[in-house]
């Protein structure tokens, strides 16, 4: 009963426990859903921060302000930072931490960094998981950060209460890009970089090209400039995150991004459980390729008996 | 699936080289690990405490600074005080064979050298961290 001395220590708030737990839903050790079931009833508390962005524009260097904000305000806080794993090797370089290291050794402050996996230019699948398990352990904020990169931006969205998009000046193109679909999941839009003169253009690019889909007043107060190495913007940038935090997350909210969150849960545990019935060596899968090839079945109709579960 | 070997590669103490850390840490993703960068001018307590977090397999320290025999103890030393003690700590730099000794009496993994193939380097930490977990999960 590994699991059952772990939730203990999530619950402690012990740094052991949480990272050990972490590892565990990651690699879906033996005990990770025992461990999560655990936890469930835990979470909930904390404000899920998403923050997606291009590489370079800022991610990391913009949470580091946050954090020293957020640790003068005396909130425990914690981060799960996501970069791609390489698709050769599966191996991935985690560099986060460099622009975060004022805080490394501060023990209220939770850094873990986490590669992609297999799910290239997507949320590692454990990652809405681990925030749980950052959540239960009792940090006030969790942010997750992670390369914007297509269906990354949506999946950060869902496993969050308030998502930031970032934008940094120099960037080209960076609001073509932005006009795909990622619109839609911005809460808050931040301009970096904000010391650099092409900064208040982009900030006016970013506005046009947003109120094309929305009421521009509203749009305005959902854009921020930041400055995050000298720390201009970052108590405004806290005091719209909070805000829009308690919006999301207030009893009653018709917010529906929480139960959007647990649908998703919910498929990928099902596809999980899936995958697990039906290993690639499974003997129904023999039997079945054997049927399709004589004629006999359909792919799509011995994939309808296989989650019926009956026999073709 | 085999577990991920993670491994935190980190510069401790004031010189101010990063290059062989960052060789070394770009090698060894390509050798299929997860590698944590912490950058340069680290401590000891911000070392073991990154380590603690990311709940690694391997610390490597890189260090051309001469400081290495301070440095790696102390390290090592506070790693056994957070209940590190299972994590194997290797690293490399400019350090003379008898101080290597002395630290690997003392508990420390292989260093390595100038000019090392980083292929050894993987092969010894997929070797170390398969023999650690093994034994973990007799212990």
């Amino acid at each position: 009963m590994v699991e059952g001395r772990l939730i203990e220590g999530v619950l402690r708030g012990e740094e052991a426990a949480i990272a050990r737990s972490i590892t565990m839903v990651e690699e879906r050790l033996p005990g990770a859903r025992a461990l999560l079931a655990g936890l469930a009833t835990h979470t909930g508390k904390a404000l899920r921060v998403g923050l997606t962005g291009a590489p370079g524009a800022g991610k990391s260097t913009l949470l580091a302000a946050l954090l020293s904000a957020l640790r003068r305000a005396g909130k425990r806080v914690a981060v799960l930072a996501v970069d791609p794993s390489s698709p050769k090797t599966g191996g991935a370089l985690l560099g986060d931490r460099v622009r975060m290291a004022m805080h490394a050794g501060d023990s209220g402050v939770f850094v873990r960094s986490m590669a992609g996996r297999a799910a290239l230019g997507a949320l590692a699948p454990a990652a809405g998981e681990a925030v749980d398990v950052l959540d239960a352990a009792g940090f006030d904020v969790v942010f997750l950060e992670s390369v914007g990169a297509g269906q990354a931006d949506h999946d950060i969205a869902l496993e969050c209460d308030v998502t930031l998009v970032l934008v940094a000046p120099g960037s080209g193109d960076g609001i073509q890009a932005l006009k795909s679909g990622i619109l839609e999941i911005a809460d808050l839009w931040v301009v970096t970089k904000g010391d650099r003169p092409e900064a208040a253009g982009l900030k006016a690019e970013l506005l046009a090209s947003l109120s094309l889909a929305a009421d521009a007043r509203a749009i305005e107060e959902r854009v921020v400039t930041v400055a995050a190495l000298g720390g201009q913007g970052v108590p405004a940038l806290l005091a719209k995150i909070e805000q829009a935090g308690a919006v999301a997350r207030a009893p009653g909210s018709l917010e529906p991004r929480q139960l959007l969150r647990l649908r998703r849960r919910l498929l990928a545990a099902a596809a999980e459980l899936c995958a697990e019935r039906l290993p690639p060596d499974a003997p129904q899968l023999a039997e079945l390729a054997t049927r399709i090839k004589s004629g006999d079945l359909t792919v799509i109709g011995a994939a309808r008996a296989l989650l019926s579960g009956g026999n073709a | 699936m085999t577990r991920r070997i993670r491994v935190l590669v980190a510069k401790a103490g004031l010189d101010g080289h990063d290059r062989g850390a960052r060789v070394v840490a770009a090698a060894l993703r390509d050798a299929g690990m997860e590698v944590i960068y912490t950058g340069l001018h680290q401590t000891p307590e911000m070392i073991v405490s990154a380590a603690a977090q990311e709940d690694v397999d391997v610390i490597g320290l890189s260090l051309h600074s001469g400081a290495h025999m301070e440095l790696f103890r102390r390290v090592h030393a506070l790693m056994s005080e957070r209940g590190l003690a299972g994590v194997l700590l290797t690293g490399g730099g400019i350090i003379p064979d008898e101080d290597a000794a002395a630290l690997a009496a003392e508990g420390v993994g292989k260093l390595f050298g100038p000019g090392t193939p980083t292929g050894e380097l993987a092969s010894y930490i997929k070797q170390e961290v398969a023999r650690r977990r093994a034994e973990g999960e007799r212990a």
